[in-house]
C-alpha cells in the first residue's frame, strides 16, 4: 500500500473526513505503518503508552483482564482509533488490544497525535464523541450489571 | 620497597614547609647548584670577552697604522701584513669563542627554565590535588586552570635568567666599561654620565606599570572565570535568552582589561623612549670628548675606534638589565599571587596523601565517631556532634529530610572531609592521621554525581584500583625511557610511567589479567550494566586484526542467524544484502554503494555529490530519472512541509529538505514547472538528482522507486564498483556475504541486511533471535568485552546519569574496599534496576561495613540499622521496624514519600 492509498483510506474514516488531503499525507508519512499477523499483541494492559493505532486493515479485539481472564469488551475494525486514552491522559494502557486477524496500521506517536488534535478542533471533537460514546457504553454495562447483581 | 615506590611521587612534591613563600627562595631551593654553574660559565667568559675588546685598538694601533710591529711572533718572523691577517684571524677566533659561550649559556639557561617552569605547574598541581574540598567552592576552575597553564608561563624564562642574567649581562657591562676606563678616565665616566639618570627615572615608571600589571592578572583570571561559567551554564543561557547578558558582561571585562594593557603599552614605550634617547645622547659626549682628546694627542686614534666599538657593545647589555629589572618585578607578582591563591588553610600535607603503609593494613573494625562536628565557611555546623559506634560489617542506612547533614556525614566518614571539632577512628586508628593511600583503598566512596573519565568504560572502572604502578615501566631498559625518568627527576616531577600497569590485582582480588576480565564482566553485572554495554558492543566498529578469530566467528553467527530465522518461519524480517537483487529497505544510496563508506568521500548524507558517483548516474542514463523522482520529492515535500514553522522538529525527523531550503526548491519546481525539466540549468538539476538518495522504499512508501528504476539502480551498482578508480578503491567496503565489513557495526555484520520496516515487533523479534546466537556461538563476553571499551566522552557525557552511578560502583566495588560509603549513590536508578544494584551491592559487600546515604527512607528495610538526620544531628538510631513504630522523624518520612506516590 503507498502513501496515497493510505490517505484515500484515512479520507474515508469519519474522525479525519475534514481533514485537508495535505494534512492526511503528512500524518501518514510522519506515522509508522505496521503489519501484525493474526493474534499478535499490540500493546498489554498496563503498559506505559507511546502512541495510538489507527486501524487501516482488519480487525482486532479489545480485551480487559480480569480475574476470571480475559474478557473482550470491544471489537475494531478499519478507521478505529485505539490506544489515544494512555497518550491522552498519561497513564497506562487501560486495556490489551490483539489483532484477531491479519491487521494493518498506522502507528501514530504521541507528538504526532498531539498535534493533530491541537491543530484541528474537529479531530479533538471526534475523539471527544467517540470517547463519550465509549463511557456511555460503559455505563450501559455497569446498569446492567448492577440491574442484574441487584434483581 | 612499597613504601620506597610511594614516596617517588611524593618525594618530590615539596619539602616540610610547603611552598617557597618568595621567588627567589623558590630559585634558590631548586636550582641553586644549576645557577652556580652558570654563573661559573659566565665568569669565564668575561676573559675572553675582554680580550676581544682590546684587540682591535692594537689591530688599527700595531697592524695598520704600523706601531710597534712586533718582527716575529713565537719565534717566527712575520711582516706588517702577515701580523694584521694573524691578528684578524685571532679576534674571528674570539667572536666564536664568545658566540660559543653566549650559546651554550643561553641554552643552559633555557633548560633551567622549562625545568623550573615544569616543577611549578607539577607543584601547582599537586597541591591542587590536595586543596581542601571546600576550596572548590570559592575558586572557580578557569582561575586554577588560567594560573597554572598561563600565569606562571614567564616565569619559567625568568627563573633561567634569574641569576645568571644580571650576572652575565652585569659582567659585560662591567667588562666593557673597565676597558673604557683603562683607555681614558674621561671616556669611561662620559659613557656611564646619563645612568644615574635612568637608574632614578625607571624604577619610578616600572613602579606603575608593575601595579598595572597586577590588575591585568586579576582581571584576565576573572575574565578565564567568567567564559568557564559560561560553558558550564550554557544550557540556562540558552534556556533563559541570556547570550545578550553573558556577552555585555564579558564586554565589560574586555574592555576593562583593553584599558589596563593600553596604559601598560603607553608607559611601557615611555620607558623604552627614555631608553632609547639617552643610548643616543652618549655618542655625543664621545665624538665630542674623544675626538678633543685624539686632537690634542691624549688618546690613540686606534683606542677611540675601540672605544665606540665597545660602546655599541654597551647599549645591548645595559638594555637586557633594565628589561630585566622589569621583569624581575612582574615575575615577582606572580609568584606571589599564585603562592597565594595555592596555599589555602587546610592543604592536605604530601605525607598524608602519598605515604605508604604496609601492605596488609586493614580497616576492618569498629567504626568510632565522637562528638564529631563540621562547620561551614560561616561557621554553621554542617554535621553536629556526631557520635556512633558502627561495627564491621554493620550495614547502617543514613536517611534525613535533604539539607538534613547526611551529605556531608557521608563525606566525613569518607574522610573526604576533615571535622572540625571531634574525632573519627576506625580499628583504633585515628582516620585524620591515616594517609590518602589507606583511605583511597580501603575505603569506598561514591557520590550522587560521580565523574568519568574521558577514556573508556573499561579505564574508568579500573581506575579504582590503580593507586600506584605496579609493574615495570615500559620504557625501563631503553635509552629514551632513561632520559624521560632523568628529565622528569630533574624537575622535581613524578618519574612514574602511565604506560606501566597500573592495576592492582591483589586489591582487585584475582591473580590474573584473564581473572580480572572476568571479574569486571561480572560487576556489569552486579551493576546492572551488562544489557548495556551488550548494546555499546554491538554497535562497535572494530578492528577486526586486535581480535584475532573474532571475524570468522561474526560471519559464522551471521549465517547461523540466518538459519535461525528461517527456522521460525520469520526469514523475512531481515531483508539480506545480496548483490543481485534491490533492498527495498535500505535507502537508494546504500543500494548503489552496496558496502558501508570508509571515511568522508562515500559518506551517506552527501553522497550525491561525488565526482564518481555522478559518472555512473551519467553513464546509466539515470540522472534523467534521478531529476524526475528529485521533483516528484520536492513536491511532496513542499506539499507537506510547506506550512510548518521553519523550527519544526518534523524537518529534522522526516523533511528530505531543510526548512531553510524549502523556499528555494519552491522556486525551482516553479521555473521546472515552466521550463521543463531538461530546461533547468546544471545547479538546478543537481538539486533534484541529489533528493532520491534518502528513499527507503519501505519505509516512505512513496511509490517513486518504482521496480524498473530498481533494476537501473542495480545495474548502476555494477558500474559504480567496475569503474570505481583506483584511489577510491579504499573509501568503501563493498558487502560480501561470506567475508567480515570492518567498517559495519559488530550488529550490522552480523545482521547483514535490513530489519524490515513495516512489520509489528519486526525489531524486537530479530533482536531476540541476534541474542540468542550471539550466546549460542559463545560471542557473548566478546561483545562485553567490546563494549566496555566504549569512550565514555567529556566527563561521561555519553553515558545516562543512571550509566555513570553504575561505572562508579563498579569502580568502588572493584577494589573491595573494607568500608563502603554510598552518598544517594544510586538515586538516578529507576526502581527497578535501584532494587536489583542494592541487593548486588549487599551481595559483594557481604562481611564489610556498609554505610548508605539513602534518597528515600523506603529504600532502609534491607539495613540493620538506620541513622535519622535532622538538623545536621542523628536524632533517631534503631532498625526500621522499631523506627516505623516509634512516631517520630522517620515514621513522618514514610509517611510523606507514601503521600507523594
Amino acid at each position: 500500500m503507498s502513501l496515497n492509498q493510505e490517505v484515500e483510506l484515512l479520507k474515508n474514516i469519519p474522525l479525519f473526513s475534514r481533514i485537508a488531503t495535505s494534512r492526511l499525507k503528512l500524518l501518514a508519512f510522519t506515522s509508522e505503518r505496521l503489519d501484525w499477523d493474526a493474534s499478535q499483541t499490540l500493546f498489554r494492559q498496563g503498559d506505559d503508552g507511546d502512541a495510538a493505532y489507527i486501524i487501516m486493515e482488519g480487525s482486532a479485539a479489545v480485551l480487559i483482564e480480569t480475574d476470571a481472564g480475559e474478557v473482550e469488551v470491544a471489537r475494531l475494525r478499519r478507521g478505529d482509533v485505539v490506544g489515544e486514552i494512555a497518550i491522552l491522559c498519561d497513564v497506562p494502557r487501560t486495556a490489551t488490544v490483539r489483532a484477531t486477524e491479519a491487521l494493518t496500521t498506522l502507528r501514530v506517536t504521541k507528538e504526532t497525535f498531539f498535534r493533530l488534535v491541537t491543530e484541528f478542533p474537529e479531530v479533538a471533537i471526534e475523539i471527544m464523541r467517540e470517547l463519550a460514546a465509549r463511557l456511555e457504553r460503559t455505563n450501559a454495562q455497569l446498569r446492567e450489571a448492577l440491574g442484574t447483581g441487584g434483581g | 620497597m612499597a613504601a620506597a615506590a610511594g614516596l617517588a611521587a611524593g618525594r618530590f612534591l615539596e619539602g616540610p614547609h610547603g611552598m617557597e613563600r618568595t621567588l627567589f627562595g623558590f630559585i634558590w631551593r631548586y636550582s641553586k647548584r644549576d645557577q652556580v654553574l652558570l654563573l661559573v660559565m659566565t665568569g669565564l667568559s668575561f676573559p675572553f670577552l675582554y680580550v676581544s675588546l682590546e684587540l682591535p685598538k692594537t689591530i688599527i694601533n700595531e697592524a695598520i697604522g704600523g706601531e710597534n710591529l712586533p718582527g716575529d711572533l713565537f719565534g717566527v718572523s712575520v711582516d706588517q701584513i702577515q701580523y694584521l691577517f694573524v691578528l684578524s684571524g685571532l679576534f674571528l677566533a674570539l667572536v666564536c669563542v664568545n658566540g660559543a659561550f653566549k650559546y651554550v649559556v643561553n641554552v643552559f639557561r633555557g633548560q633551567l627554565g622549562e625545568r623550573m617552569l615544569r616543577r611549578l605547574r607539577y607543584l601547582l598541581y599537586g597541591r591542587v590535588l590536595r586543596f581542601p574540598l571546600g576550596r572548590f567552592r570559592r575558586t572557580s576552575q578557569g582561575e586554577i586552570i588560567q594560573m597554572i597553564t598561563a600565569e606562571v608561563e614567564p616565569l619559567g624564562g625568568f627563573v633561567g635568567d634569574s641569576i645568571a642574567l644580571p650576572a652575565f649581562q652585569g659582567g659585560t657591562l662591567l667588562t666593557i666599561l673597565i676597558f673604557m676606563f683603562v683607555q681614558d678616565w674621561m671616556l669611561g665616566l662620559a659613557a656611564i654620565s646619563l645612568y644615574p639618570i635612568q637608574a632614578y627615572m625607571i624604577p619610578k615608571l616600572q613602579r606603575r606599570v608593575n601595579e598595572l600589571g597586577k590588575e591585568r592578572v586579576r582581571t584576565v583570571r576573572q575574565l578565564s572565570e567568567r567564559i568557564g561559567e559560561s560553558i558550564s551554564a550554557i544550557e540556562e543561557i540558552h534556556a533563559n535568552d541570556g547570550a545578550r547578558w553573558a556577552l555585555a558582561n564579558v564586554a565589560e571585562r574586555l574592555g576593562v582589561i583593553f584599558d589596563i594593557r593600553y596604559e601598560i603599552y603607553r608607559r611601557k614605550f615611555l620607558i623604552k623612549f627614555l631608553n632609547n634617547f639617552i643610548a643616543q645622547l652618549t655618542p655625543f659626549l664621545f665624538y665630542a670628548i674623544g675626538g678633543w682628546l685624539v686632537i690634542r694627542g691624549d688618546l690613540t686614534f686606534g683606542a677611540l675606534v675601540a672605544v665606540l666599538a665597545a660602546y655599541k657593545d654597551l647599549s645591548a647589555p645595559w638594555k637586557e638589565l633594565l628589561g630585566y629589572y622589569q621583569r624581575l618585578a612582574d615575575a615577582r607578582i606572580k609568584y606571589d599571587q599564585v603562592v597565594e591563591q595555592f596555599d589555602p588553610a587546610g592543604t592536605m600535607p604530601a605525607e598524608l596523601q602519598f605515604a605508604e603503609l604496609p601492605d596488609d593494613v586493614s580497616l576492618v573494625g569498629p567504626f568510632v565517631g565522637s562528638n564529631v562536628t563540621l562547620l561551614d565557611e560561616d561557621g554553621e555546623a554542617e554535621v553536629e556532634s556526631l557520635s556512633v559506634t558502627i561495627e564491621p560489617g554493620a550495614k547502617v542506612a543514613l536517611v534525613g529530610p535533604s539539607g538534613s547533614g547526611t551529605d556531608s556525614a557521608t563525606m566525613l566518614l569518607a574522610r573526604l572531609l576533615f571535622p572540625d571539632r571531634g574525632g573519627l577512628s576506625i580499628a583504633g586508628t585515628s582516620l585524620a592521621e591515616l594517609p590518602e593511600t589507606v583511605t583511597g583503598r580501603r575505603i569506598g566512596y561514591v557520590g550522587p554525581a560521580p565523574h568519568l573519565f574521558n577514556a573508556s568504560l573499561r579505564a574508568n572502572i579500573l581506575m579504582g584500583a590503580m593507586h600506584r604502578p605496579v609493574g615495570p615501566a615500559h620504557d625501563r631498559d631503553t635509552p629514551a625511557g632513561q632520559r624521560r625518568r632523568a628529565a622528569a627527576a630533574a624537575s622535581g616531577n613524578s618519574t612514574d610511567d602511565t604506560a606501566a600497569d597500573w592495576v592492582d590485582l591483589a586489591a582487585v582480588g584475582v591473580g590474573t589479567d584473564a581473572e580480572l576480565e572476568a571479574r569486571l564482566m561480572q560487576l556489569l553485572g552486579r551493576v546492572d550494566l551488562d544489557d548495556d554495554v551488550y548494546g555499546f558492543g554491538l554497535r562497535s566498529v572494530i578492528d577486526p586484526d586486535e581480535w584475532p578469530g573474532l571475524a570468522e566467528q561474526v560471519v559464522g553467527a551471521r549465517r547461523r542467524l540466518r538459519e535461525r530465522l528461517r527456522e521460525e518461519g520469520v526469514a523475512e524480517l531481515v531483508e539480506a544484502f545480496d548483490e543481485t537483487t534491490y533492498n527495498t529497505n535500505a535507502s537508494v544510496a546504500e543500494n548503489l554503494l552496496f558496502g558501508t563508506p570508509v571515511g568522508r568521500a562515500f559518506a551517506l548524507d552527501h553522497i550525491a555529490q561525488h565526482p564518481h558517483v555522478r559518472h555512473v548516474l551519467d553513464k546509466t542514463g539515470l540522472v534523467n530519472d534521478f531529476a524526475r523522482i528529485g521533483r516528484d520529492v520536492a513536491m511532496t515535500m513542499v506539499e507537506l512541509f510547506a506550512d510548518l514553522p521553519p523550527d519544526h522538529e518534523y524537518f529534522s525527523q522526516y523533511s528530505f529538505i531543510s526548512a531553510e531550503d524549502l523556499p528555494t526548491y519552491q522556486v525551482l519546481l516553479g521555473r521546472a514547472e515552466r521550463l521543463g525539466l531538461d530546461g533547468l540549468d546544471a545547479e538546478d538539476r543537481d538539486r533534484l538528482v541529489s533528493l532520491p538518495f534518502k528513499l527507503i522504499p519501505a519505509r516512505h512508501r512513496l511509490g517513486m522507486i518504482t521496480p524498473e528504476i530498481q533494476d537501473r539502480i542495480l545495474q548502476a551498482r555494477r558500474v559504480f564498483t567496475e569503474d570505481l578508480p583506483d584511489g577510491l578503491r579504499g573509501a568503501v567496503a563493498f558487502f560480501s556475504s561470506d567475508r567480515y565489513n570492518a567498517a559495519a557495526t559488530l550488529q550490522d555484520n552480523i545482521l547483514f541486511g535490513k530489519v524490515i520496516h513495516g512489520r509489528a515487533d519486526a525489531q524486537a523479534e530479530v533482536g531476540r533471535l541476534l541474542a540468542e546466537v550471539i550466546d549460542g556461538e559463545r560471542l557473548r563476553d566478546a561483545v562485553l568485552g567490546i563494549g566496555i571499551g566504549f569512550e565514555a566522552g567529556i566527563a561521561g557525557t555519553r553515558l545516562t546519569a543512571a550509566q555513570r552511578q553504575k561505572i562508579a560502583l563498579a569502580r568502588t566495588l572493584l577494589r573491595r574496599p573494607d568500608v563502603l560509603i554510598l552518598n544517594q549513590a544510586t538515586g538516578a536508578l529507576d526502581p527497578a534496576s535501584q532494587a536489583r544494584v542494592m541487593t548486588a551491592v549487599f551481595a559483594e559487600a557481604r562481611h564489610r561495613t556498609v554505610i548508605w546515604s539513602l534518597q528515600r527512607a523506603g529504600l532502609a528495610p534491607m539495613f540493620d540499622r538506620i541513622l535519622v538526620f535532622s538538623g545536621n544531628r542523628v536524632v533517631e538510631d534503631g532498625d526500621f521496624e522499631h523506627l516505623k513504630a516509634r512516631g517520630g522523624v522517620f515514621a513522618s518520612l514514610i509517611e510523606e514519600e507514601k503521600a507523594g506516590g
